[in-house]
């Protein structure tokens, strides 16, 4: 247990990414089965298991130690598991803690106790486990394990342990669960690939690569197709032999919140897709905004209620599997001339075919692309005709040209210092515009950002913050911002909603600073009502939805 | 007599009437005896000062020749008449010349603990328990949470992550004054013998253990060049926590930020500081230590000190042992 007791510490106060991936990747090679497979269960969230009740930890520690001692304990910590893992004493008779418990030892336990006996078992287990174990156990059966990894990250780190593409393992990891000993067997090079017998799993999505400058000069625009890009989230539909399966594009199993979409998939296949809120273009209904799907998003179970005020439907992109046949290999457009076909005899009302965008120019498709004729687009996708549907993003077959950023002028008003290289650095920023306020201009703030800027550029503001600093709350500084004198910085952003959570009353979708206006002064920085005006024309999104863990 | 006479809490610090003399005064006092080392026990500026010879070094390295008009050594186990008490020191296991401060009247003795622990440290003398009928501890790490773990498994983790990232520089962060050079001495003791950089802050104290023959290896200044950052690849440079916040830590190659002290055992605490490794080292007693000592002493009453008072009181009602809070201001918590 304590291996993977001191892995989730670590991840847990590691912010590099790559950090991240070398501490899982140097676990899942030193662990033994089936201790790893538990471990990436718990990372993943695929872990099934029994949650005890807080009252019962509360109980099982009060028989041991005074309230009063375990209350000011509590107070000072904050977090229940963390305060039962850290006043635990084992009791004197006990077993000798001398070997360390193994984590499938633990998980074996747990799964073939009877209810009844819980209670004691819990005991008996925290009993025999040390500090950090004793704390990763319980955040395991309290079903409170946080440790800002997602899904996809705990996949990269097995790729890289076995020098495999990440989307071997994305396309395998539906057919698998827990412990995952074949996986570990593949990924060591002890055994072959994985057969997966159920066949609705997740393939791993085609992606896009962002148009460059000078990306479209030397590409012949009669090789290329033309859809409009969906500000939706990409999913892809699978029913085969049976099983029906919605998964968003890194592969998490959304099945749960859409009974809408998988009741109406009544074709067999794999299909690829944008999720939208709203009518289909069959039933000449309008699509429904970023922020209205989000109503949808993230839930395990729907109400009625729910589906008839936010009806979901797929506007299809593209055919993997035509009942079991693999379309994979075919050109772009015999798989589009498939999914076209299939699409006209299913369901009208949770199914769309992505209309084309016909043009003769790059320069049309510029213009078209920024005067969509629906604002739930978000720019323009150009697919080349004779590509097969290939994993991953690879440059050339598939690219996105976005509808150009939102950017403003607005001034930076509070710092705090980054996380890991950029830790001596005060590098996330608060940033405000001009409102009036009882008749006087202030600055109200209206975002934050921590990236967009080069090395150079931080050193820049880094040296700012700390010569124009009027005052300090813990790692947050208040940086001098007057009309006067300041520091105004450009700041682009890819939409822009109301928001009754920010004080300012709007809220950005992904920030980020693009400029430093070194030339200007705050006086010359955009007001509140600019940014109000833009939501008129905006693509309507709050937030994006949070990276499932 | 009864022990609130020989000595009670005053606003410069604990005072012994009958001895004319203040234990570890916060404000500036004609006598005054010293427990140990740290800032906020040792202050400057008091006419006369008794304290062992190392902490009597230890001010006069931080202060000048000049931090008192006239001192005394308090040699170890020795009783000295002060007026009309008897005083005597004994070590107390905190850092370098810490002592504890027994001052005995009319056959009442109370012990002045200072700040102490119990583990094994390789850079001072273990504490000894002196029988007393008031025994005034410190409270720092007073709450049944503080468990501080075995210090050679926080060692390896320092020496387990050098080798997984051979990349980062490792600032360690450590208080200048006995966890620094307990922390050195430790990775010594585990086998790591390759150069250790310390922050300037700290060397004259380094120079000082090694004088006193406590062996710390090859130490070298942390200061290069901007060209010369990659040299610090995988090295374990030492400093003081409030260093790393500031511009001096990004001379280094990616740091991982560390930091060695008691708080790390409580989750938040580590990830509120930004530190990426924390190191649960800690030169006050842990809940179990404070406990034991307190049943190992078997003193009449305990008087706490400094650091999470209630609980400690609280424990001593439980056992049946008489205890009050004597709720003195201006010490520090460790390494804050
Ligand atoms: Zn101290
Ligand atoms: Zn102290």
């Amino acid at each position: 247990m304590r291996p993977f007791a001191d892995l989730l510490d670590r991840l847990v106060l590691t912010p590099q990414r790559n950090a991240k991936i070398k501490l899982m990747t140097d676990y899942f090679r030193a662990a033994p089965d089936p201790d790893r497979g538990y471990a990436l269960a718990a990372i993943a969230g695929t872990l099934t298991l029994k949650t005890v009740k807080p009252n019962v930890l509360r109980q099982l520690v009060l028989e041991r130690m005074d309230e009063v001692l375990f209350r000011y304990s509590y107070d000072y910590v904050g977090d229940l598991a963390e305060t039962i893992s850290l006043v635990w004493e084992p009791a004197a008779t006990g077993k000798p803690a001398s070997a360390d418990l193994s984590l499938g030892a633990v998980m074996h336990q747990l799964e073939t106790a009877g209810r009844a006996n819980v209670h004691g078992l819990v005991r008996d287990l925290l009993d025999q486990l040390e500090g950090s174990s004793r704390f990763a156990f319980l955040k395991l059966i309290t079903g409170g394990l946080r440790i800002g990894v997602s899904a996809r990250l705990v996949k990269q780190a097995l790729a890289d342990m076995g020098n495999v593409d990440v989307t071997e393992i994305e396309t395998l990891w539906h057919g698998l669960s827990p412990p995952y000993v074949s996986l570990f067997q593949w990924l060591d090079g002890k055994a072959g690939k994985p057969k997966l017998d159920m066949p609705a799993v997740f393939h791993a999505v085609m992606l896009a690569t962002p148009v460059g400058d000078n990306d479209l000069a030397s590409l012949d625009p009669k090789d290329f197709a033309a859809e409009w890009k969906w500000d939706g989230i990409r999913v892809q539909l699978a029913n085969l032999a049976g099983t029906r399966r919605l998964y968003s594009r890194s592969g998490d199993d959304i099945s749960g919140a859409f009974p809408d979409i998988l009741e109406a998939a009544d074709f067999e296949g794999i299909v690829d897709g944008e999720l939208l809120v709203g009518g289909t273009m069959r039933t000449n209904r309008a699509t429904r905004t970023f922020s209205d799907l989000q109503q949808r998003l993230n839930r395990k179970t729907v109400t009625r209620k729910m589906l008839e005020e936010y009806p979901a439907f797929i506007r299809g992109y593209d055919l993997l599997f035509s009942g079991e046949r693999d379309m994979r290999p075919e050109s772009f457009l015999t798989r589009r001339a498939a999914l076209s076909a299939l699409i006209e005899k299913a369901v009208p009302s949770h199914f769309d075919l992505s209309p084309l965008v016909p043009f003769s120019s790059w320069e049309e498709l510029d213009r078209l692309r920024k005067e969509p004729p629906d604002p739930v687009i978000e720019g323009i996708m150009l697919k080349r005709l004779d590509s097969p549907y290939t994993s991953g993003r690879s440059k050339g077959p598939w690219f996105k040209w976005k509808r150009e950023p939102y950017n403003v002028d607005a001034v930076l008003m509070y710092a705090q210092r980054g996380h890991g290289k950029r830790s001596s650095y005060y590098s996330d920023f608060t940033f405000g515009v001009w409102t009036e306020i009882d008749g006087k201009d202030v600055l109200v703030p209206v975002g934050k950002a921590y990236f967009g800027f080069t090395d150079a550029e931080l050193e820049v503001l880094d040296r700012y913050v700390r010569n124009n600093t009027i005052e300090r709350f813990g790692p947050v500084r208040s940086i001098r911002a007057e009309a006067g004198h300041g520091f105004v910085v450009e700041v682009a952003f890819e939409g822009i909603n109301f928001s009754s959570r920010h004080k300012s009353g709007v809220a950005m979708r992904f920030p980020r600073i693009s400029r430093l206006r070194t030339d200007k002064l705050p006086s010359d920085a955009d007001r509140l009502e600019t940014l109000l005006a833009m939501i008129g024309t905006a693509e309507g999104n709050l937030a994006p939805p949070a990276e499932p863990i | 007599m009864k022990p609130e006479t020989l000595l009670y809490p005053t606003p410069k610090g604990l005072f012994c009437e009958k001895g004319g003399f203040y234990i570890d005064p916060v404000q500036p006092v004609e006598r005054a005896l010293i427990t140990h080392g740290h800032a906020d026990h040792a202050r400057a500026g008091h006419t006369h000062v008794m304290a062992t010879r190392e902490t009597l070094d230890i001010m006069r390295s931080r202060y000048g020749d000049a931090f008192c008009v006239s001192t005394q050594e308090a040699i170890l186990g020795t009783r000295t008449t002060i007026g009309d008490v008897t005083a005597s020191f004994h070590p107390a296991g905190h850092v370098l010349g810490s002592a504890q401060i027994a001052v005995e009247a009319n056959s009442t003795r109370i012990v002045v603990s200072g700040d102490y622990k119990r583990r094994r440290d390789p850079t001072c003398l273990s504490f000894e328990p002196v029988r007393c009928d008031v025994f005034i501890t410190e409270a720092t790490f007073g709450l049944p949470v503080f468990h501080h773990p075995d210090d050679r498994g926080e060692i390896a983790k320092l020496l387990t992550s050098l080798k997984q990232f051979p990349e980062r520089a490792h600032l360690v962060g450590a208080y200048s004054l006995g966890k620094a050079q307990r922390i050195i001495a430790l990775m010594r003791e585990a086998g790591y013998d390759a150069p250790i950089f310390i922050h300037g802050a700290m060397a004259r104290l380094c120079d000082y253990y090694e004088s006193e023959g406590i062996a710390l290896g090859d130490l070298r200044p942390a200061t290069i060049d901007a060209k010369d950052k990659q040299s610090f690849a995988g090295a374990v440079v030492v400093g003081p926590p409030s260093a790393f916040a500031d511009k001096w830590a990004r001379r280094f190659p990616d740091p991982m930020p560390i930091f060695a002290s008691g708080w790390m055992l409580v989750r938040q605490r580590a990830k509120q500081r930004g530190v990426e490794l924390p190191m649960i080292i800690s030169d006050h007693c842990d809940w179990p230590e404070l406990t034991a000592t307190i049943n190992e002493i078997k003193p009449a009453e305990v008087w706490v000190t400094h650091g999470r008072e209630e609980a400690l009181v609280r424990w001593c009602e439980l056992q049946g042992i008489a205890a009050r809070p004597l709720h003195l201001v201006g010490y520090d918590d460790e390494g804050e």
